[in-house]
């Protein structure tokens, strides 16, 4: 691949050949950028090859991919837009993760914390935005939260089997939305949409000055730096990492490993319940049957991509709402069907996943080059 | 120039020079084409609502000095907010169909908003006086196409059961399953509409297992209200039962055993759209019809439909040509045997107490919750 030639070539550059010591002191950062950077050099390369099967220039493939998603301040604020949810969604799959536990119930998450930062908002016509405002996102994140936090406690009382249940109860939770939304919470006004009544304008967190992204976006790096902080720089983020290598000499050196998954599921949920949050109080003003767009599913592919690092997930979430911000273009432009996003998407996927194989396994990385 | 409010005097003043373009066109640059956006929220072949849609743009297509933009599959979230928006900045679109019913409130409302000088055509008939003035929705009344096709099945039915497969008891579907059962007890009064209700608008599966269930209880005439009738009559034909379409024509998925079908007509309305603001006059805010005001018609007949059948249907087709039939004249009484329109009540097409039907008509097997 010429891109990986191109890359080493740099990386070269900046380390002197004649330095070993450069590489084998940085060799695993480098490798950390250079592996998924060459793994999606790869994936744009087939995917242009598969554009070109269908009579399209790749040339402009690329072009428009890029001005759709990063080529105009337009381009920037639709990306960053799509990408603030998957932000926050791909944390409930990612701080499981350092458990060793897979998660893949983000959707349902999102949905009750959406179902619930409603109610508190209904709940409190009188008082002032900024409290209402407050009570949704707590009632987002203990919603969220206590949802997951079932499929880590049937996980860890029950035994059964996590992403299984996290999934399943996705369904359960769209189940009660549209009960909710369908019967007791419905506003009798919405006769062909059902929906719930509206939070009220005054009560929507807007946009931040000067852009048309929401501030979802900022909750979601701020949620996501937290969540770096807690797994790589405190003895509870120390304590997951060691349950989630080996369970067993975590619960031997006398870890409460239980407690560990609750938390940490508690947490993941409230990530997504927060997801859910924000999309009413920023975007719907109201719950309906809209909040289940796959946000939580495409958060999963975040965070596999982003090798389940709480970090690497805003660079990765910011990437695929590009992809996403400029697959409406590709249609428009080059006439190819929305399912060629889905394609690309899936070829990124695997190019990154089969890429894990590298690690450590490169040479020159290891300074014996 | 101000799209919305172009008076024939504008037109004129631009003379000869002033071509549909420019009349249309809101951003200079591009006057010489103008850009017409359309946005889909399922694929654009699906063989049903979308397809319709679809069917409408490219009637426009083909007339000079229009350019037209389409983009499938895009969410009822924000992102169609950038949909429309990126339509708007990258494509010069300063006219946009975004045509699912879901897309109006909020997101419709906000970019009519921020655009003032474009104009925005909503399907699903929601506007009211509070809204901006730029911002437009229309609709068909296509129970009148779905009172033929139950004549139609009326007089096919050998059991004297009919099926419909539904997504959702909102008024909208409930007032065509009535209509279809009426129309079907003009021709067979002892005729029964067993309904399924799927839950939403788009599930295959769901409907695959209707569609079979409903034969196994002995329907022989089978119609829907989904987003894709794909799957209900492909599944009927192949059970050897005749199908009402609904949305598109789909005798080229069952030549056999399609009958007729209620189908949307917006490759009339579109070209009258543009023509109408290409003359300087306004389209109106809240734009309703039926069979009559072309906005939607009725299938050509398939080989299996009777003399009889075509004649009853023809004459009652007929009446919705000339006058204005009402469908929807008491008495009528619920399935639970309640009069929901007393005797001597015509609720015409227009009466504002139809868009809140939450009933369905004796004969029709089902419950609404």
């Amino acid at each position: 691949m010429t891109t990986d030639t191109a890359d080493s070539a740099a990386a070269a550059a900046i380390a002197p050949a004649a330095d070993p010591s450069f590489l084998q002191r940085h060799g695993q950062a480098i490798e950390y950028v250079l592996i998924p950077g060459a793994a999606l050099a790869g994936a744009l390369v087939v995917f242009g090859i598969f554009v070109a099967l269908f009579g399209k220039n790749p040339l402009d493939l690329y072009f428009y991919m890029y001005y759709g998603a990063f080529g105009t301040w337009f381009s920037w604020q639709n990306t960053l837009a799509r990408a603030a949810p998957l932000i926050l969604t791909a944390l409930c799959t990612a701080l499981p993760a350092q458990l060793g536990m897979v998660i893949i119930g983000g959707e349902g998450a999102l949905l009750i914390g959406a179902l619930a930062a409603t109610s508190a908002a209904l709940a409190l016509p009188w008082a002032p935005p900024l409290a209402v405002q407050f009570a949704m996102v707590i009632a987002g994140i203990i919603g969220g939260g206590l949802w997951i936090m079932l499929a880590g406690a049937l996980r860890q009382y029950r035994g059964v089997n996590e992403t299984i249940s996290s999934l399943l109860l996705v369904y359960i939770a769209l189940a009660i939305l549209n009960h909710l939304v369908e019967g007791p919470m419905r506003d009798p006004g919405s006769l062909n949409k059902p929906s719930t009544r509206e939070i009220g304008a005054a009560n929507m967190i807007g946009t931040i000055p000067g852009t048309d992204v929401h501030w979802g976006l900022v909750f979601g790096l701020v949620a996501a730096a937290a969540a770096y902080i807690l797994i790589y720089h405190t003895t509870f983020g120390f304590a997951a990492r060691v349950a989630g290598g080996n369970i067993r000499a975590a619960r031997i050196v006398g870890l409460s490993v239980g407690k560990l998954i609750m938390t940490i599921c508690f947490l993941a949920g409230g990530a997504a319940g927060l997801a859910g949050m924000i999309e009413v109080a920023a975007v719907q003003g109201r719950t309906n049957a809209n909040l289940a767009a796959g946000y939580g599913f495409t958060g999963i592919l975040v965070a596999f991509l982003a090798r389940q690092n709480p970090l690497a997930v805003i660079p990765v979430a910011i990437l695929l709402g590009g992809i996403s911000a400029s697959g409406g273009l590709l249609q428009r432009r080059l006439g190819l069907p929305d399912a060629s996003v889905l394609v690309l998407q899936g070829i990124i996927f695997v190019f990154v996943l089969a890429s894990d194989a590298l690690y450590g396994r490169i040479g020159f990385l290891k300074g014996k080059g | 120039m101000d799209f919305g409010r172009i008076s024939r005097r504008h037109l004129l003043q631009g003379g000869a020079a002033l071509t549909l373009g420019t009349a249309l066109g809101a951003r200079g640059a591009l006057a010489a084409e103008t850009t017409i956006g359309f946005i889909y929220v399922g694929s654009r072949d699906d063989y049903g609502y979308n397809q319709a849609h679809a069917q409408g743009a490219a009637a426009l297509k083909k007339l000079p000095g229009l350019k037209v933009v389409e983009e499938e599959k895009v969410p009822e979230t924000d992102a169609v907010e950038k949909t429309m928006e990126s339509m708007i900045n990258l494509d010069g679109a300063s006219l946009l169909f975004p045509t699912s019913f879901g897309y109006y409130n909020p997101h419709v409302l906000k970019m009519a908003q921020k655009y003032p000088k474009l104009r925005f055509q909503h399907c699903g008939g929601l506007w009211t006086d509070k809204d901006p003035k730029n911002a437009g929705s229309y609709f068909g009344y296509i129970d009148e196409a779905q009172y033929i096709s139950g004549i139609v099945a009326g007089y096919s039915t050998k059991s004297g059961k009919l099926g419909f497969v539904a997504a959702k008891p909102i008024p909208q579907v409930l007032r065509n399953i009535n209509a279809f059962t009426l129309g079907a007890k003009l021709a067979n009064p002892k005729a029964t509409t067993q309904v399924i209700f799927t839950g939403d608008w788009s599930m295959p599966v769901k409907e695959a297992e209707a569609t079979n269930s409903l034969i196994d209880q002995g329907v022989d005439v089978l119609t829907c209200h989904v987003d894709g009738p794909k799957t209900m009559v492909e599944n009927a034909a192949r059970r050897g039962a005749m199908v009402c379409g609904y949305h598109v024509n789909q005798s080229p998925l069952a030549p056999k055993a399609y009958l007729t079908g209620a189908e949307w007509n917006w490759e009339a309305l579109y070209p009258k759209f543009v023509k109408m603001i290409a003359a300087g006059e306004t389209i109106p805010n809240f734009y309703r019809g039926g069979l009559k005001d072309e906005i939607v018609k009725v299938s050509p007949y398939g080989e299996a439909v009777s003399e009889e059948a075509r004649k009853h249907a023809d004459e009652v087709k007929s009446k919705f040509m000339s006058s204005d039939f009402v469908i929807f004249k008491g008495p009528i009484s619920d399935n639970k045997g309640k009069v929901v329109i007393a005797a001597g009540t015509d609720r015409g097409q227009k009466d504002a107490e139809l868009e809140k039907m939450d009933y369905l008509v004796d004969g029709v097997i089902g419950a609404t919750s």
